[in-house]
């Protein structure tokens, strides 16, 4: 049934997508790259003009773009960690046979589908220094004295919203962990037990062995979109106090909104080429698993 | 006591201490749902209170009503549920196309071309951001709907297509052929063998788009202004235009989350198959 003629369908048939996509990103990354070497600054339109590297020289010499460099590795970094322990741990438990597990697992998914802005704005309240439900919870339980103002002191408000991101990504953890799961066939956990095997030495021989593809895939997919994440972050602080919170992608976002599109663009392309160092081997797994399963 | 009866209370144990943590787990997933819903039925006093309420002593809905009475909230609601649905339309129309021929058809460039939708999807939004508010503005069509349905497009897309060819690819080809001897052309057996199976899939892929255009915040928040502002810009705007007015916030916050939950419970089992399946296999 493989058609050898060259028969002009298939093409017809991706021109759309194809197109719009051309349109919609590879157009506009050439000229987020032909903006990153020119001065361009909306709000002083008359001086729009091509200025080679100078961007390039400004993010070396912009100690806000390094910080916000380090802030986005350890924000990707404690980020994604904590949400694939604890995104492990719920798999497992997730993995067991009991009453209502259906549901159970349903209703567990639901912060990931939670609109960033809205996940932004319920921690915002759980935090908050006055009124807020955290602080209330720990002067309860004897933790703290007096209330905290979590997301207005620089100690605190990284932290905080690393909480927060970590809490958003469980789920797909999760979820990608629980099918992978479903997937170790019964017999070697069988073969383990005759051996004698007892509950550390099966999860690590056999369980963490047959997800290794599964962990893999999902934690680069986790790491692209945590690094890309901007609206969390904006709606719990909008990178202040004192850029604590600033990570690049929202160092970026403020740039944009402040209308310097042209140095915008420029760090906008230095997080891609940090990026690629996860996209790329995350694609070729891609390639790879789809040869397979042709 | 006897051996067995000793395994048997270990198990016990085991299994209890496996349902805390879950339900610890759970607790802290659930909890700020809670608290925002909790949040939205108090009334301002208790909001302000010294003392936090983990169960209103008055419960009311006025923060609802005013939400719609002095804010008109009807207004950002259509604004997303025009953007969301258009957005969806145009990414199944143009992806359901494209799937199929990757999925059905042995081309050259298939590979190649493949790679392109594959490829977009890690580039960083605020790389797309940025030069997409220069083009819609040179373009003249920033803050109107189209230029966020078309940013939208951008992610939503690729990943349907992806979705949709590993669905297409789990449907026997020997289905159509049988059609296409029995004198049906190919897309006679499109339309009367595929697209009839294929509808469960579509509806989770089309409800997965729909959701993100309903959540979608960074793109929004730039391409929008005042008229045609989506919930997510309202919701933050807000704060500004408000102080800070959390009764009204969180009651805009629960009535966002209701049709995305509702969504996701139904398109829920298909999703997850469709998400899964590359992932496990690679």
């Amino acid at each position: 049934m493989h058609k050898k003629k060259l028969s002009p369908w298939p093409y017809l048939l991706i021109a759309p997508a194809l197109i719009t996509i051309i349109a919609v990103v590879f157009f506009p990354v050439i000229n987020a790259i032909l903006m990153s070497f020119q001065s361009y600054d909306l709000r002083r339109p008359s001086q729009i003009r091509f200025t080679g590297l100078a961007n390039y020289f400004a993010a070396a010499q912009d100690p806000l773009f390094w910080q916000a460099l380090l802030k986005t590795i350890v924000w990707v970094a404690a980020g994604v960690w904590f949400q694939f322990v604890f995104g492990f741990m719920l798999a497992l438990l997730l993995n067991r046979k009991f009453l209502g597990r259906g549901l159970i697992r349903s209703i567990s998914l639901i912060p990931w589908v939670t609109p960033g802005v809205l996940i932004g704005l319920m921690w915002r309240w759980i935090f908050d220094g006055n009124y807020g439900v955290l602080n209330d919870l720990l002067v309860r339980l004897g933790l703290i004295r007096q209330n905290v103002p979590f997301l207005a002191q620089q100690s605190t408000a990284f932290p905080s919203v690393i909480l927060t991101i970590i809490w958003q990504g469980i789920p797909f953890f999760a979820l990608m962990l629980l099918a992978g799961l479903q997937g170790i066939p019964e017999e070697l956990y069988d073969a383990a037990d005759v051996d004698g095997a007892n509950a550390f030495q099966r999860f690590f021989m056999i369980t963490v062995p047959s997800l290794k593809n599964t962990i893999f895939v999902t934690t680069l997919l986790r790491i692209i979109w945590v690094a890309n994440s901007v609206d969390v972050i904006f709606n719990l602080t909008e990178g202040g106090p004192a850029y604590s919170t600033q990570t690049l992608s929202v160092y970026v976002f403020n740039k944009g909104n402040a209308l310097n599109l042209g140095y915008a663009s420029t760090m906008a392309i230095l997080l891609a080429l940090v990026l690629s160092m996860v996209a790329i081997p995350y694609l070729k797994t891609l390639f790879k698993a789809q040869e397979e399963s042709k | 006591m006897n051996k067995l009866s000793q395994r048997h209370a270990r198990r016990f144990l085991r299994q209890l201490s496996g349902h805390i943590l879950l339900a610890v787990l759970l607790i802290f997933l659930l909890f700020p749902f809670y608290w925002t819903f909790v949040t939205s039925i108090k009334p301002g006093k208790e909001l302000y209170a010294s003392k936090v309420t983990y169960w209103p002593h008055s419960p009311t809905f006025d923060s609802y009503k005013r939400l719609f009475s002095e804010y008109n909230f009807w207004k950002p609601m259509l604004n997303s549920l025009l953007v969301a649905s258009l957005t969806t339309v145009l990414s199944l129309a143009v992806s359901l196309l494209a799937a199929y021929a990757f999925s059905r058809y042995r081309f050259k460039g298939r590979k190649f071309f493949m790679t392109i939708f594959l490829t977009n999807n890690m580039f960083p939004t605020v790389l797309l951001l940025i030069p997409l508010f220069a083009i819609m503005r040179k373009a003249g069509i920033l803050y109107t709907p189209i230029a966020l349905i078309l940013s939208y497009t951008t992610f939503t897309i690729p990943f349907s297509i992806w979705l949709l060819n590993g669905y297409l690819d789990d449907l026997p080809r020997s289905l159509e052929e049988a059609a296409m001897v029995d004198g049906a052309n190919r897309a006679q057996a499109f339309l009367k063998i595929i697209l009839p199976m294929l509808m469960p899939c579509i509806v989770a892929t089309g409800a997965y788009v729909f959701m993100t255009a309903w959540n979608e915040y960074t793109f929004a928040v730039m391409f929008t202004n005042e008229g045609n502002r989506t919930i997510p810009v309202a919701l933050k705007n807000f704060i500004g235009q408000l102080g800070v007015e959390w009764g009204m916030l969180t009651a805009g916050g629960i009535i966002t989350i209701i049709p995305v939950c509702i969504m996701f419970l139904f398109a829920q089992k298909r999703l997850v198959e469709g998400l899964t399946a590359g992932a496990v296999k690679g």
